[in-house]
C-alpha cells in the first residue's frame, strides 16, 4: 500500500476508511477547501474520500446527543428540523458561501480545516460540541475547544478520523443566534462572528454560552461574561452587562479584510447586538 | 481491505451516471474534477471554469437535483447519480421557459456566467414554483456576474412563468429603438456559445507559464537537462530567446513589455518561461521544480517610491520613472480662484482594481499552410494581429485572428495575454497549441485600473457658479506602459467634471513601478478623478448653501459652452436633461432620508449624487471603423462586422442599425464577427466607441448596399431613399418591393467575390477630432456622453458597514438603439462602480483569488432605475453615442456623497471598507 504514491480511495464503509488511514493520507469530506487549495496543480499524495460512507451522512438523535455525521453538509443542517439551540448553526449555514458550497461543504470538514475565519467553530463552541474521532481500534470524544489548537491546526492524530460531531441536548428553554460580519453579501469570508446559545430556567439565564470567531487563531468563548450573565432575568437588558474587557483575550490580526482594532471593536458591538437579539427570541 | 480497493490516480476506473438524460460512462482516473470531466471527456463546454475554487459559480451543475460547483467535486462522487448541465435545460419545459425568459429580459451580457445562473435559477424553481425575490437572491448568491446583469436575471426568473415569452419582431424600418433580444443571446443560454477555452482541439498541445514570485529580481535560468529528464512529458521549454522580437505594447512607439522576461523581472507574475506539452502531463509538473535562481532586488512600490531621487529606474529611457504626463490648462487659474467666493481642496486616493471578467484569458493557435490562425478571447483582433506580427517579425497578413466569444473584457482584454505564447509555440511545434490561464495567474499577470493619488481644488462664486478647477492626478502605472498614456491624456480633459469652468489647470503623471501593468479599465482613469471633482462639488454646494443637484444643474455643460479644452459643444450635451429627469426622485430620496433618520440612530440613511461626462472614442486620435454588408449569390445578407462584442451587445446593435439602413427585417441578417480575414478593421472594443463609430459605419454600409441593390435592379437611387421600399425575399430571390411590385435580383449574372458576395456596401467613419495643443486645448472627441446618478445608502453608524439601497441613473445615450441593452450597460457599470466604492482593491500577493478579491454579488447590487435621455449627436447612427463606460463613472462618487450625507464623513479613499469608515467615524466622534 505504501508503494502507491498517488492514490484515491472512496470506501463505502467506515471500517475500510479507518484501515486506510496513515499519516500521509489527506481526508476529503465535501471538498470545498480541498480543491481551492489545489488550483492549477496536480492532486499529489493519498486521498481518502469519505463521502460515500452512509453512516457518516446522517443527523441522528440519541438519548444524550444530536449526532452530526462527518459528511453532513450545511444544507443538511438547514433542512433538518432541530431544536432552537441549533438556530445559530442554521444561520451560520445560510451564510456560508453560496448554496453550492452549502450543498457540498461539511461541518466536520470546516473544523478540520481549522481556519481562524471558519464559521463552524464559534457555533460549535456555544453548543459545547464534542468531536467524535475514530481509529480502527477506538472511538473517543474530544471537546471542540480541545480539538482545534491553532491556525489550521487540530489535535487530530493521523490514525484517527473525525466521524461525527456530538451536540449535547439541552432541556431548558433555549435561544441561539449567529452574526457574521463581512464586506459583502454572499460568498464572503468573515471579518468577525458572534455566536450565542442561552438557556432560560424560571425566567433567568441558566447558562449563557457566547463565542467570537475570526478574532483569534481559534474562536473563543467569552467566559467571564457568560458567568456574569448567569441568573440575569429575562425581563432586563443583557447587553448592558457586556464590558470591553470581556474581549481582552482576543488577538485579532490586520489583513486585507479588516484591521485588528476594527475587528476587536466590531466584535464588541456585535456581541451586544447578538445577545440582545437572542433575548428577543424568547419573546417571539 | 485489500489493495485492489484503492485506486491509483493513474489507473482507469469506470463510473456510470446520467448526463442530461443520457446514460453515460466515464473511464479514466478516479480523481479528476467533475468540471474537467464534463468539459474534456464529454466535450460539453457549457459549464465554465472561472476559478476552480468555488468562488464564482460559473461551473454550477445539478447533481441529483442539487446545485453544486462541479470544480469542487471529483468524478467519483457522480457514480450512479444524475447530472444536469446547461445543455440539459432544454429537456424540461420549466427550464426551457427559463432560458426564454433570460433571453427576453436581456439577462445575458457576455454570457460566461449564464450557465451558472440558469442552473441556480432552475434550482430555485424546483424549490419554489413562484419564488420571492429574497428566495431568488439566496439561491443565486453563489454565482458572480461581472457584467452586473443581476437585476435583469432576477426579473427573468420572476417572469419565467409568463405564458408569452416570445418576442415580436419589430416592423421593418423600426429596429432602431426596439428592445430586441440579443441576436446571439440564445446561444449564450444553451451552452452552445464558444468562449476562449471552449473550442480547443483535443489533440492540441498546452502551455504552462513559469512566473516570477518576486516584484523585482534578476534571474538566471538553470540547466534544463535534468528538469526535462525528470518530466519527460515536457516537449519544449520556451524562453525569451525563442521570441523573434521580445517586445510588445499597445502604442506604436512604446514597445516596452517583453513576452517573457530577459534576465530580470519587473513585477510579481511576470512570465519567465513557458512549458509546452500534453495538458495532463503539464499539470503534474510542480512549477517550483523549474530550474531558475533569483537575486531579489528592492522593488519600487507605490508612487512615492517611484518619485524618490534614489529610486531604481525601471526603464532606461525614463530616468524619472515617468511614463507619461498629460495636461489641460485653460485661461488663468489664479484669476479663477481670486474670483471665487468659496474654495475647497482635498487629497484623494484609490487602489488598483481588477477587471475580474469571469472568463480567464484563453485561446489557441494553429498553423494553416504558411499562416497562423489565432482563436482567442479578445477585445481587439486587428491590434492583436499587428502586435503578433511585431513579435513574430512577420507580415501581418500571415496572421489571422478569429475572436471567440469574449467572457467579459472591460478593458482587460485590450492587451495581449496568451496570444504571443500560443502563436510562437504553434510555430515552433507545428501543432495546435492552447493556453488557458487559471484564476490566480489571470489576476497576477493581467492589467489593473490605475491606483491614484489625486489632489483637487475647486472654486465657485456666491451663486455657486464654478470659477476655477485644478486637479493633479498621479497614477501608479506598474511595470510596463500598457494604456498608461491614455489614462494620463484622458484624465486632464475630464477632470473638471461635466461643468462649464472658465479657468482650468489639470495635470497628470503616470509613474512606472514594480507592479503589474496598469492599463485600460472602463473609464480610463476618469472614475478616479470623478470621485475627486464630485466630492468637491458636494462641498461647494454646502458652502454656497445650494442643493447638491442644483449646483450641478447650474454648472452643467450646455450646448454652446466651451469645455476645459476649449471645445465648444454644438449639440448633444444632455446633462441638464439628466438632472431634470432625476430631480423628482432626488427629492424623494432626500425626504425619505429625513423621515428615516428622525426615528433611527444606529442606522442612518443618506442620498448622494454623481455626474460625469465622457468623450467617446480615442482622445485626439484617428480611430476609424469600416463595416461591410454583402448580398451573396444565394441572396443571403451578411454583416461583416469587425467590432468584437464583448458582452455589451454590439452584435445586436449593429444588426439593428444595418436592418434599418437596408430596410429589411433584423432576422434576415447573418453576422460574421471579428475574423480578421473576413471583416474590415472596426477598431478596438474600448472607449465606448462601437455603437457610435462602428454603428455609424454600419449605417453607411447599409445605405450603400441599398443603393447598389437598387442600381443593380435598374431602380433609381432616389427610390432607395424611400423607406417604404423594403428589401424582401420572394421565391428564393432577394429583391425590392416597390409600389407593390417585387423586383428580384438575378445574382447569377453578377460576379461573386472571395466571400461569395455579389454586392457589397461599405461604410467608413472616423469621428472628427483635433490634436490638443501644448496647453491641452483642442477638440479631443467628436461626441460626449453625459450622465447623473443618485444613490441612497444605509450606514451602520456603529459597525461602519454601508449598504446601497437604491440607485437611479439618467444617461444621455444620444439615441438608445436598443434600450434594453443600454440599461444593461448602465446597470453593469453601476455594479462595478459600487465595487470600486465599497470593496474592490487589488493587493499584489494577497488577492490572487476571487474570495480575497471581492466583487459585488447579487446581494450587493441594489435596485437600479434607469432613465434614458436622448440628446442626439448628429454624427452618431440615428443620433447614438457611447454608453459602455459612463455607467461606472459617477457611481462611486454618488455612493461616497450618500455616505457623507448619512454619516457626515467626507471620504477620501476607496474602497470604503468597513474598518476604514469605522476609523473615520471614530475620529469624528472623538473630535466633536
Amino acid at each position: 500500500m505504501g508503494s502507491i504514491s498517488k492514490s484515491y480511495f472512496r470506501p463505502d464503509n467506515l471500517n475500510s476508511a479507518l484501515e486506510f488511514l496513515t499519516p500521509e493520507v489527506k481526508v476529503l469530506s465535501g471538498g470545498t477547501d480541498f480543491f481551492p487549495e489545489r488550483v492549477g496543480t496536480d492532486f499529489a499524495g493519498k486521498i481518502l474520500d469519505i463521502c460515500s460512507i452512509p453512516e457518516l451522512k446522517e443527523i441522528v438523535e440519541t438519548e444524550k446527543y444530536w449526532k452530526i455525521g462527518a459528511t453532513v453538509t450545511w444544507s443538511d443542517i438547514i433542512q433538518k428540523i432541530l431544536p432552537s439551540y441549533f438556530d445559530g448553526l442554521k444561520l451560520a449555514a445560510r451564510e456560508i458561501g453560496g448554496v453550492q458550497i452549502q450543498n457540498q461543504g461539511t461541518i466536520a470538514g470546516n473544523i478540520c480545516n481549522a481556519s481562524p475565519a471558519a464559521d463552524a467553530p464559534p457555533v460549535l463552541m456555544t453548543l459545547d460540541a464534542m468531536i467524535e474521532v475514530s481509529s480502527s481500534s477506538e472511538t473517543k470524544n474530544i471537546p471542540i475547544s480541545d480539538f482545534i489548537l491553532g491556525n489550521r491546526k487540530t489535535c487530530l492524530d493521523p490514525a484517527h478520523l473525525v466521524t461525527a460531531i456530538l451536540v449535547p441536548k439541552l432541556k431548558n428553554r433555549t435561544a441561539s443566534h449567529f452574526f457574521k460580519l463581512g464586506a459583502r453579501r454572499y460568498l464572503v469570508i468573515s471579518i468577525a462572528m458572534v455566536s450565542t446559545v442561552i438557556e432560560i430556567d424560571q425566567g433567568k439565564i441558566a447558562s449563557a454560552r457566547l463565542s467570537i470567531g475570526a478574532c483569534s487563531p481559534v474562536a473563543k468563548r467569552i467566559s467571564d461574561l457568560e458567568k456574569r450573565l448567569q441568573g440575569s432575568s429575562i425581563e432586563n437588558s443583557w447587553e448592558e452587562q457586556v464590558l470591553p474587557d470581556d474581549l481582552a483575550e482576543l488577538s485579532p490580526i490586520d489583513d486585507i479584510r479588516a484591521d485588528a482594532v476594527y475587528r476587536k471593536e466590531a466584535a464588541l458591538i456585535m456581541l451586544k447586538r447578538t445577545i440582545k437579539e437572542t433575548r428577543m427570541k424568547f419573546f417571539s | 481491505m485489500t489493495e485492489t480497493h484503492i485506486q491509483k490516480i493513474s489507473t482507469e476506473v469506470t463510473i456510470n451516471f446520467t448526463l442530461n438524460g443520457t446514460r453515460s460512462q466515464y473511464r479514466g482516473s478516479p480523481f479528476k474534477r467533475l468540471s474537467a470531466v464534463i468539459r474534456d471527456d464529454f466535450r460539453l463546454t457549457g459549464l465554465k471554469i472561472g476559478c476552480d475554487a468555488g468562488d464564482c459559480g460559473a461551473c454550477t451543475i445539478l447533481l441529483d437535483g442539487k446545485q453544486i460547483c462541479s470544480c469542487l467535486t471529483s468524478i467519483s462522487s457522480a457514480d450512479g447519480k444524475t447530472i444536469t448541465t446547461v445543455e440539459g435545460l432544454r429537456l424540461e419545459q420549466t427550464t426551457r421557459k427559463l432560458q426564454q425568459s433570460f433571453a427576453k429580459h436581456g439577462a445575458a451580457q457576455c454570457g460566461i456566467c449564464m450557465p451558472g445562473f440558469l442552473i441556480a435559477g432552475a434550482s430555485v424553481l424546483k424549490k419554489h414554483e413562484k419564488p420571492t425575490k429574497q428566495q431568488i437572491l439566496d439561491e443565486l448568491g453563489g454565482v458572480l456576474c461581472r457584467c452586473g446583469a443581476y437585476q435583469k436575471i432576477i426579473e427573468a426568473i420572476l417572469d419565467a412563468n409568463n405564458p408569452s415569452l416570445e418576442t415580436k419582431e419589430p416592423e421593418i424600418g423600426k429596429a432602431v429603438g426596439f428592445r430586441y433580444p440579443k441576436t446571439d443571446g440564445m446561444t449564450k443560454l444553451t451552452g452552445e456559445e464558444k468562449f476562449g477555452a471552449d473550442s480547443i482541439p483535443a489533440d492540441a498541445l498546452w502551455l504552462r507559464i513559469i512566473r516570477s514570485p518576486h516584484d523585482s529580481a534578476h534571474f538566471e535560468l538553470g540547466d534544463f537537462g535534468p528538469f526535462l529528464k525528470k518530466y519527460p512529458g515536457i516537449q519544449k521549454i520556451m524562453t525569451a530567446a525563442d521570441m523573434p522580437f521580445n517586445r510588445f505594447g499597445v502604442y506604436p512607439h512604446i514597445k516596452d513589455q517583453p513576452v517573457m522576461a530577459e534576465n530580470f523581472v519587473q513585477f510579481k507574475g511576470e512570465a519567465i518561461a513557458a512549458l509546452i506539452g500534453e495538458k495532463e502531463t503539464l499539470l503534474q509538473v510542480p512549477l517550483e521544480d523549474f530550474p531558475v535562481s533569483f537575486q531579489v532586488n528592492v522593488p519600487v512600490l507605490g508612487i512615492e517610491a517611484a518619485k524618490s531621487e534614489t529610486a531604481t529606474v525601471l526603464h532606461r529611457d525614463h530616468a524619472d520613472n515617468v511614463l507619461a504626463r498629460g495636461k489641460v490648462h485653460k485661461k488663468n487659474i489664479e484669476k479663477g480662484f481670486q474670483e471665487s467666493a468659496f474654495i475647497c481642496e482635498e487629497f484623494f486616493q484609490t487602489g488598483f482594481v481588477e477587471h475580474s471578467y469571469i472568463e480567464p484569458e484563453a485561446g489557441w493557435a494553429k498553423i494553416v499552410g504558411e499562416r497562423i490562425e489565432i482563436m482567442v478571447s479578445t477585445q481587439t483582433p486587428v491590434m492583436d494581429k499587428m502586435e503578433l506580427a511585431g513579435v513574430l517579425l512577420c507580415d501581418s497578413e500571415k496572421i489571422r485572428v478569429i475572436p471567440t466569444a469574449c467572457g467579459g473584457g472591460f478593458g482587460g482584454k485590450l492587451d495581449m495575454s496568451v496570444q504571443p505564447f500560443i502563436a510562437r509555440a504553434a510555430q515552433l511545434t507545428g501543432r495546435a497549441v492552447a493556453l488557458v490561464y487559471d484564476r490566480p495567474e489571470s489576476l497576477a499577470s493581467s492589467t489593473k485600473r490605475h491606483a491614484s493619488k489625486i489632489w483637487a481644488k475647486f472654486g465657485c462664486d456666491h451663486n455657486g457658479k464654478l470659477k476655477a478647477s485644478q486637479l493633479f492626478a498621479e497614477f501608479d502605472t506598474g511595470a510596463y506602459a500598457s494604456w498608461g498614456p491614455t489614462v494620463a491624456d484622458r484624465v486632464p480633459v475630464h477632470a473638471s467634471g461635466p461643468y462649464y469652468v472658465p479657468h482650468v489647470k489639470n495635470d497628470s503623471v503616470a509613474y512606472y513601478t514594480n507592479r503589474h501593468p496598469a492599463g485600460a479599465f472602463r473609464g480610463f482613469g476618469v472614475p478616479q478623478s470623478t470621485i475627486a471633482h464630485e466630492s468637491l462639488m458636494d462641498w461647494l454646494a454646502e458652502k454656497a448653501g445650494l442643493d447638491r443637484l442644483e449646483i450641478r444643474y447650474i454648472n452643467a455643460l450646455r450646448e454652446g459652452d466651451a469645455t476645459a479644452t476649449g471645445q465648444v459643444l454644438e449639440n448633444s450635451a444632455g446633462l441638464p436633461q439628466c438632472l431634470d429627469a432625476l430631480r423628482p426622485r432626488w427629492k424623494e430620496f432626500l425626504d425619505e432620508v429625513v423621515c428615516f433618520n428622525r426615528v433611527n440612530t444606529q442606522i442612518k440613511r443618506g442620498a448622494g449624487i454623481g455626474c460625469m461626462w465622457y468623450g467617446v472614442g480615442n482622445t485626439s486620435m484617428s480611430n476609424p471603423s469600416t463595416i461591410r454588408i454583402g448580398i451573396s449569390e444565394a441572396g443571403t445578407i451578411t454583416l461583416y462586422n469587425g467590432a468584437v462584442d464583448i458582452g455589451q451587445g454590439s452584435n445586436t446593435v449593429l444588426t439593428q442599425i444595418a436592418a434599418d439602413a437596408l430596410g429589411i427585417a433584423v432576422s434576415q441578417i447573418h453576422l460574421v464577427m471579428g475574423d480578421t480575414d473576413l471583416t474590415a478593421d472596426a477598431g478596438k472594443t474600448s472607449a465606448s466607441r462601437q455603437t457610435f463609430i462602428s454603428g455609424k459605419a454600419c449605417e453607411l454600409a447599409g445605405k450603400s448596399l441599398r443603393e447598389k441593390l437598387f442600381a443593380a435592379l435598374g431602380l433609381s437611387v432616389t427610390d432607395a431613399g424611400n423607406p417604404l421600399h423594403r428589401i424582401e425575399r420572394e421565391n428564393n430571390l432577394i429583391g425590392v418591393r416597390c409600389n407593390n411590385r417585387f423586383y428580384g435580383l438575378d445574382t447569377s449574372v453578377l460576379e461573386p467575390d472571395s466571400n461569395g458576395d455579389v454586392l457589397i456596401g461599405e461604410g467608413y467613419f472616423d469621428p472628427p477630432t483635433s490634436p490638443l495643443n501644448s496647453e491641452g486645448q483642442g477638440n479631443p472627441y467628436a461626441a460626449y456622453g453625459f450622465a447623473a446618478q443618485i444613490a441612497m445608502v444605509e450606514v451602520d453608524m456603529e459597525l461602519a458597514c454601508v449598504k446601497v439601497l437604491k440607485i437611479a441613473a439618467a444617461h444621455d445615450a444620444g439615441k438608445a438603439i436598443n434600450p434594453m441593452l443600454v440599461e444593461g450597460q448602465i446597470m453593469g457599470g453601476i455594479s462595478q462602480g459600487l465595487g470600486l466604492a465599497l470593496m474592490e482593491e487589488y493587493v499584489s500577493g494577497q488577492t490572487e483569488n476571487l474570495h480575497n478579491y471581492l466583487i459585488p454579488t447579487i446581494g450587493d447590487v441594489p435596485e437600479i432605475e434607469c432613465m434614458i435621455i436622448e440628446s442626439a449627436s448628429p454624427l452618431g447612427p440615428s443620433g447614438a453615442k457611447g454608453v459602455g463606460e459612463p455607467g461606472l463613472i459617477p457611481t462611486a462618487a454618488a455612493i461616497l456623497g450618500a455616505i457623507n450625507h448619512a454619516a457626515g464623513i467626507r471620504l477620501k479613499q476607496v474602497p470604503v471598507l468597513p474598518h476604514r469608515l469605522y476609523h473615520e467615524l471614530r475620529k469624528k466622534k472623538g473630535g466633536s
